[in-house]
């Protein structure tokens, strides 16, 4: 249904491939992201589904196949790619806070180094950020000395500070003790609301029924199935989406 | 003994010369290692090629065959110098250079990738990335080493006394002819001013290193 090319598509995939080494990662992908929508992507471990997020910002690069974001093709390196960067907003399973610098200087350092914002609008519109992500009165703290939920929520800050038009999240909550789960999910269904176009890898089925558009299952490399929440879950058109589903409500 | 305590302005211009050639050609060495660790990790393959090419051809050459180079090979190629000094800090400099090099990049791996990978995220460029957050995390890991580095380009130096230079080594040479009879006393006086050198620079990477880990 949403596979068909588009062009205005925010961020669109158009036979994409990728292989490591023997391995086929990405197998003829093709994907659509319309502007404010929220696409949950799903699937076992393995079947390609991070790096196909990491691929959108060229963290991964790809064999074939193109990848543009608002009608700009991904550039191959330098400087052009870098720009288009600073459009994609990317939060990291490890969170990745530079480990040297404040909470506040996590945020800050984007806008200050690539956006050329001067400092006090920046330190402004950071603190803003961190008090709407809730760790605000942890600004001047190193991101060590923060629980993972607070690390998590300075990284969506950190992404937001940029202004992106798209955030990427890669398995934002996997490396999260179950109680700080919620307030960093708290974050993202509130970004959601407020119309953020969104792709999420996430193992959190509750996010994906609350706050997705649609769910795109993923299995060895390919798009398996491409649905609304309540589609998919309720029923799922493929043995193969069948059967992870039924393994996760059996636990 | 006395021939030392007769000797000390001739000990004390060696002194003055064997530091000024290790803190120029550290300086130098510092940057120009600095840049070629840079260029390993570059997203450009020739940089990563010339660079990896490099360090192992300027690590694996004996440093007096370097000197040799930079004393007579280089003035008969046309590159003509007034003093023997500038020989001598192009050769301990490009050696030194390659070490450093090594050093900084072993360094550079020590950052868990992710810090990179965050930055390149929030669309800062190659160098930004390096200077703004890989390197400032990278030196807490590579100054001891560095200094390890910079200690053996002190005595390194001292190659320079075979080529015209005359620094605390080449001084040592001429007042052991000077005086035979006391060869012993000469070297030792040799030695004392090197100590004079590389035991403050030891001490302060035992100083860095506990910094260090406390920091941790």
């Amino acid at each position: 249904m949403t596979t068909q090319a588009s062009g205005d598509a925010l961020v669109s995939l158009n036979g994409v491939n990728k292989h490591y080494g023997q391995l086929h990662v990405l197998k003829d992908i093709n994907l659509q992201v319309q502007k404010g929508e929220v696409v949950v992507v799903i699937g076992p471990s393995g079947s390609g589904k991070s790096t196909l997020c990491r691929a959108i910002n060229r963290l991964e690069t790809i064999d074939d196949g193109d990848i543009a974001i608002d009608g700009k093709k991904l550039p191959e390196e330098g400087k052009d790619l870098a720009h288009l960067r600073a459009d994609v907003g990317m939060v990291f399973q490890s969170f990745n806070l530079f480990a040297h610098k404040t909470i506040l200087e996590n945020v800050t350092l984007g806008p200050i180094k690539v956006k050329k914002v001067a400092k006090g609008t920046a330190d402004k519109e950071a603190m803003a950020l961190l008090e709407r992500v809730g760790v605000g009165h942890q600004a001047p703290k190193l991101p060590a000395q923060l629980s993972g939920g607070q690390q998590q929520r300075v990284a969506i800050a950190r992404a937001l500070a940029m202004k992106p038009k798209v955030m990427l999240f890669d398995e934002p909550t996997s490396a999260l003790d179950p109680e700080m789960i919620n307030e960093v999910l708290d974050v993202m269904i509130q970004l959601a609301k407020e119309g953020m176009t969104m792709i999420v890898v996430t193992h959190e089925m509750g996010f994906a029924r609350k706050a997705a558009d649609r769910v795109v299952f993923m299995a060895d490399g390919q798009i398996v199935e491409d649905a609304t929440p309540e589609e998919f879950f309720t029923n799922p058109k493929s043995t193969r989406a069948k059967d992870f589903l039924s393994k996760l409500l059996t636990h | 003994m006395d021939a030392v305590i007769a000797s000390l302005p001739q000990y004390w211009d060696g002194f003055l010369r064997t530091l000024y050639l290790s803190v120029i050609s550290g300086i130098i060495a510092l940057l120009v290692g600095t840049l070629l660790a840079a260029m390993r990790v570059s997203p450009v393959a020739a940089l990563r090629g010339f660079s990896m090419f490099y360090v192992e051809v300027a690590r694996n050459t004996p440093l007096t065959i370097i000197f040799f180079f930079a004393a007579i090979v280089l003035p008969r190629l046309g590159v003509r110098f007034e003093q023997f000094e500038v020989a001598a800090i192009i050769a301990l400099s490009s050696y030194t250079a390659a070490f450093i090099a090594e050093a900084v990049r072993s360094g550079v791996n020590s950052v868990p990738v992710g810090q990179a990978e965050a930055a390149r995220s929030v669309g800062m460029t190659f160098t930004q990335v390096l200077g703004f957050i890989v390197l400032p995390q990278a030196v807490r890991t590579v100054i001891p080493p560095l200094i390890n580095i910079l200690i053996a380009l002190v005595k390194n130096s001292s190659v320079a006394g075979a080529f015209f230079v005359l620094e605390l080594f080449g001084y040592g040479r001429q007042l052991s002819n000077d005086y035979g009879n006391q060869v012993l006393w000469i070297l030792l006086g040799v030695a004392f001013f090197y100590l004079l050198i590389t035991v403050p620079l030891g001490l302060l990477a035992h100083f860095v290193e506990r910094k260090v880990a406390i920091a941790r």
